[in-house]
């Protein structure tokens, strides 16, 4: 799923291939149903959830024009109806969303 | 040569990306501090300048990361983010293949490195070089270590490196500067985007400035990602250019918070005139 962004972010054919036809440019690649239609509609909270590297995320929302303040409301919304992010950088200290995580970094004195 | 110039500074891409919505008191000193490192940079009669950017899948991906990279082209095309969103034209920079070439193989002698002869600049880069070279007329070595994937470069790797770096520029005759660019603490792209940790990063610049190797590789990833986000995680950045710059003693220029560019927005260099005995 990164990899298809990643791809995408780099590349103007594939995201002119992906304006026209969001399901086929996603063929060549192994992802689950949840992912293609996170992929798909586009479900940035969804995909933020799903373990998508922010600094990926936030190019593929650039390119949906989503506005910077409604991309990071999208990823708290994401967090706040699927839960905790499951897999990679965000998920390796447990983080369990916004409000959890304010709270521990304020017991240890971070802003 | 020895290095004629060695300093670090942000390159969050709200820095051009979002530059409206900042408080323009705190933003445009920021700016100033950007003008006179520009300004030190051109005084210095660099003739190339190793830029040591964290970059952000645009090249390296988990399908094969190096822990270290350096470019070796004759030019550079970015940014890779859509130009409006970024604040900054479509841009072809020149590179020094001759250069990267020697200065790599010198590097090689004590540092396992990748090199890539294809690179398309990010807001790693391209934001540093929009205030230091704004016509894109100095030739850029671009360096990137593994601050995103993890497993990460640990840091006393990321500090040999700089060393490496140090060594490349004395053997080759060329006026060479080196910038490390990124974040302090931040949480980059995620929904904490914004929050900063500005005591943390006081004292990691304290630590810098005293280019105090120890202090600085008493860091672990786990503690960083507690106190500082995983955009802390480019704190590497920062200290290969310690390294390199070879127990200089360091200044903050700026360093204040402003978290619609969600980091502690910093300028900072090292001394690098000789001592006294
Ligand atoms: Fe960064």
């Amino acid at each position: 799923m990164q990899k298809f962004l990643y791809e995408l972010n780099r590349s103007p054919q594939l995201q002119s291939d992906y304006a026209a036809d969001r399901h086929a440019v996603l063929q060549p690649y192994t992802l689950t149903d949840e992912e293609v239609a996170a992929l798909t509609e586009p479900d940035v909270g969804k995909l933020y959830v799903l373990g998508v590297n922010g600094q990926i995320l936030m190019h593929f929302a650039a390119l949906h024009q989503i506005e910077w303040q409604d991309y990071l409301q999208q990823m708290r919304d994401g967090v706040e109806s699927y839960g905790p992010v499951r897999e990679g950088v965000y998920a390796m200290t447990g983080y369990e969303g916004t409000r959890a995580h304010s709270e521990s970094l304020g017991q240890e004195g971070g802003i | 040569m020895p290095l004629v110039y060695a300093g670090v500074c942000s390159h969050a891409p709200g820095i051009t990306g979002r530059k409206h919505l900042a408080d323009p008191e705190v933003s445009d000193a920021f700016y100033a501090a950007f003008d006179d490192m520009r300004s030190d940079l051109e005084t210095s009669g660099a003739e190339a300048v190793i830029v040591i950017a964290a970059e952000h899948f645009a090249n390296f991906f988990m399908n094969n990361m190096p822990s270290f990279a350096i470019g070796m082209a004759d030019f550079y095309d970015g940014p890779i983010e859509d130009s409006g969103w970024l604040g900054i034209d479509k841009f072809k920079a020149p590179g020094n293949r001759d250069l990267s070439q020697r200065l790599i193989a010198e590097v090689m002698q004590t540092v396992d490195v990748a090199y890539a002869e294809e690179w398309l600049f990010d807001h790693g880069i391209a934001v540093p070089l929009h205030f230091l070279t704004p016509q894109f007329d100095l030739p850029v070595i671009p360096v990137n270590i593994n601050c995103q994937g993890p497993p990460l470069t640990p840091l006393h790797r990321a500090w040999a490196f700089g060393e490496a770096l140090g060594r490349a520029a004395d053997a080759v005759p060329e006026k060479i500067a080196i910038i490390g660019t990124g974040g302090i603490s931040h949480w980059p792209a995620t929904p904490d985007s914004g929050r900063i940790n500005y005591e943390w990063d006081l004292d990691f610049m304290d630590r810098w400035c005293r280019n105090d190797r120890d202090a600085l590789l008493d860091y672990d990833d786990l503690n960083v990602y507690a106190d500082a986000g995983q955009g802390g995680f480019e704190i590497r950045t920062f200290m290969a250019v310690s390294a390199a710059a070879g127990g200089a003693q360091g200044t903050v220029h700026f360093c204040e918070p402003i978290p619609i560019f969600a980091v502690s927005c910093t300028v900072a260099s090292y001394d690098l005139s000789p001592q006294e005995a």
